[in-house]
């Protein structure tokens, strides 16, 4: 296979970066994994590995209470995660930077914190029909409890956003606009700094989900301008159970907490409660300690790799893999973006995406087959499920050629 | 290897289903899905006097539901109430226990290989938890969940 040169610089060295992910070192079925399921979650280098262990072995205390030494050392370093959040987003303060469990959770903070206050009867939410369900459900709760509408941004047949379409919606009532940066389904690149300027002009406020987005590219939250940007630390090669939610302070000072417990009061009495200060208000109870210790393992590692080189690699990735699949007869990609991340996302005639599943897992090859929590986006392409192969850094154009000689072989054995 | 749980009998069942039709006149009708996977599946039975006189289904799902489907109706048609039931409950037995009795399944033992795929059973089992559905005369559709 021809190397690839373009546009990746000398330094990358796939090989090398892959020995930093102990899991990809083994077979499965007999034959060496290739893991290309990367938009669910991602694998995690052994940095993150060592830095939980590390914290466990070493440091294990509760944090921001304890007097004594690893109680302060424990605070130290799940507070430098927040520093590295900072930097890695370029937020203006650490304080706009919640700790929360994944992405999911961030949104669902933003509707019932921000929503459950500044929605009312007749508002309108304006989402985009290539939403993950964690970026649907919430604003559907939240609408149906007070009585707004929920109105739905279309896509093209290519899985872009129709922006006409998204200005018209906009409108006085429209209150929040809350969509994707990536599609998870798709791979589309959506143009938030533009959504997040018109919903500005609207009067509206805007929340990113940026799941998708963090692990593949660069972001800048004061270039979007986003109100809101949540993303999930285990799709960025950290820990599950860990995610960030970055709000502007001036909303969040505003918003009333989401739960409540230890570490987010200032004073309690049985007559009134005062709350802490930003970030804490909004982080009842001990926290994913180990897990954020994991996260901040997680960003040091991208960044010693670069996100501009991640982002290169995987784009000639991308490029390399949609034309390996586009050569097999009878199969069609759902999502042909101009502006994609690395997700090839397909059906193939006449046999089903769970029996591409499984006949590929039996060759080692780890594939997502389903709805992938989109099913608005499954029916907006008028099919039930789809395969989809998702890539990361560590992923090496011979894999892809192992996916498409697997489907070669699925279209032997069903067609 | 994955040739086990393919085997020939279930290709050849899901590349062309007996029985894929909806039935005029069919007395029993019964919806089936699976949210795993969104697969649906619209099952029919004329049962006349306690026995299955014909069935047939309708849908759109993997190789393993679809076969299934197309096999269950094969062995359905002739047999009593009970005996369907009964060949149900088998069925069952041969996906989910580790040492099933697999007489009395004729062409239906070609499924025990998918045992071995847990993330599978469900695709299987959804002609059959249709079948019961049916032949219980509910009406509402019935999932895999």
């Amino acid at each position: 296979m021809s190397a690839l040169v373009s546009t990746v610089e000398a330094g990358f060295d796939v090989e090398k970066v892959r020995e930093d992910f102990p899991v990809l070192k083994q077979k499965v079925h007999g034959k060496p994994l290739v893991y290309l399921d990367n938009a669910a979650t991602s694998q995690k280098p052994l940095a993150v590995i060592e830095a939980i262990r590390r914290f466990y072995e070493v440091d294990c205390a509760n944090i921001h209470r304890g007097v004594h030494e690893l109680s302060q050392r424990s605070t130290a370093a799940y507070e430098q995660t927040r520093a590295k959040v900072k930097q890695f987003l370029n937020a203006r303060t650490k304080n706009e930077l919640i700790f929360v469990r994944g992405a999911t959770e961030g949104i669902n903070l933003v509707a019932q914190s921000w929503g459950r206050k500044c929605i009312k009867t007749g508002d309108e939410i304006v989402i985009s029909a290539m939403e993950h369900h964690s970026n649907i459900v919430p604003w559907q709760m939240l609408c149906e409890e007070k009585g707004a509408k929920l109105r739905v941004i279309p896509i093209n047949d290519r899985g872009e956003l129709l922006m006409e379409e998204y200005q018209k919606l906009l409108g006085p009532r429209t209150r929040m606009v809350a969509v994707t940066h990536v599609s998870n389904a798709l791979g589309t690149i959506n143009p938030v700094r533009e959504i997040v300027e018109l919903a500005h002009k609207a009067g509206a406020v805007a929340l990113i989900d940026g799941a998708q987005a963090v692990p593949h590219m660069k972001v800048d939250v004061q270039a979007l301008d986003a109100d809101f940007y949540a993303f999930s630390g285990h799709k960025l090669f950290g820990p599950t159970g860990t995610g960030v939610l970055y709000g502007k302070a001036k909303l969040l000072n505003a918003m009333p907490p989401y739960q409540g417990g230890g570490d987010m009061i200032r004073t309690v009495t049985f007559e009134k409660t005062t709350y802490n200060d930003l970030p804490y208000k909004f982080e009842a109870g001990t926290p994913n300690i180990a897990g954020g210790i994991g996260l901040g393992a997680a960003i040091d590692y991208v960044n010693r790799i670069g996100l501009d080189q991640i982002a290169a690699y995987e784009h000639e990735l991308l490029v390399y893999g949609t034309e390996a699949l586009s050569d097999i007869p009878g199969l069609r990609l759902i999502g042909t973006a101009h502006k994609k991340a690395a997700v090839l996302s397909f059906v193939m005639e006449g046999v089903h995406p769970h029996d591409i599943g499984t006949v590929l897992d039996r060759m080692g090859i780890a594939v997502r087959t389903g709805h992938h929590c989109a099913q608005p986006v499954m029916d907006r392409f008028g099919v039930p499920a789809t395969t989809r192969a998702s890539l990361a850094f560590y992923n090496t154009t011979a894999e892809i050629d192992a996916l498409a000689a697997g489907l070669r072989k699925v279209k032997e054995m069903f067609a | 290897m994955v040739d086990d749980l393919y085997q020939e009998i279930i290709l050849d069942h899901s590349k062309r289903p007996r029985n894929c039709h909806p039935m005029e006149g069919a007395n029993r009708k019964a919806e089936g899905y699976n949210p795993l996977c969104g697969d649906k599946l619209q099952l029919y039975l004329k049962v006349e006097d306690g026995i299955v006189r014909d069935a047939s289904f309708m849908g759109s799902g993997c190789a393993i539901s679809t076969a299934s489907a197309s096999l269950m109706t094969e062995s359905l048609k002739g047999k009593t109430k009970e005996e369907a039931i009964k060949l149900l409950d088998k069925f069952h037995e041969l996906l989910t226990t580790d040492t099933p009795a697999a007489k009395d399944l004729g062409k239906l033992v070609v499924f025990c290989g998918v045992r071995d795929y847990p993330a599978r059973v469900k695709c299987a089992t959804l002609a059959w938890h249709t079948l019961r559905s049916a032949l219980n005369g509910v009406d509402a559709p019935v999932t895999t969940e």
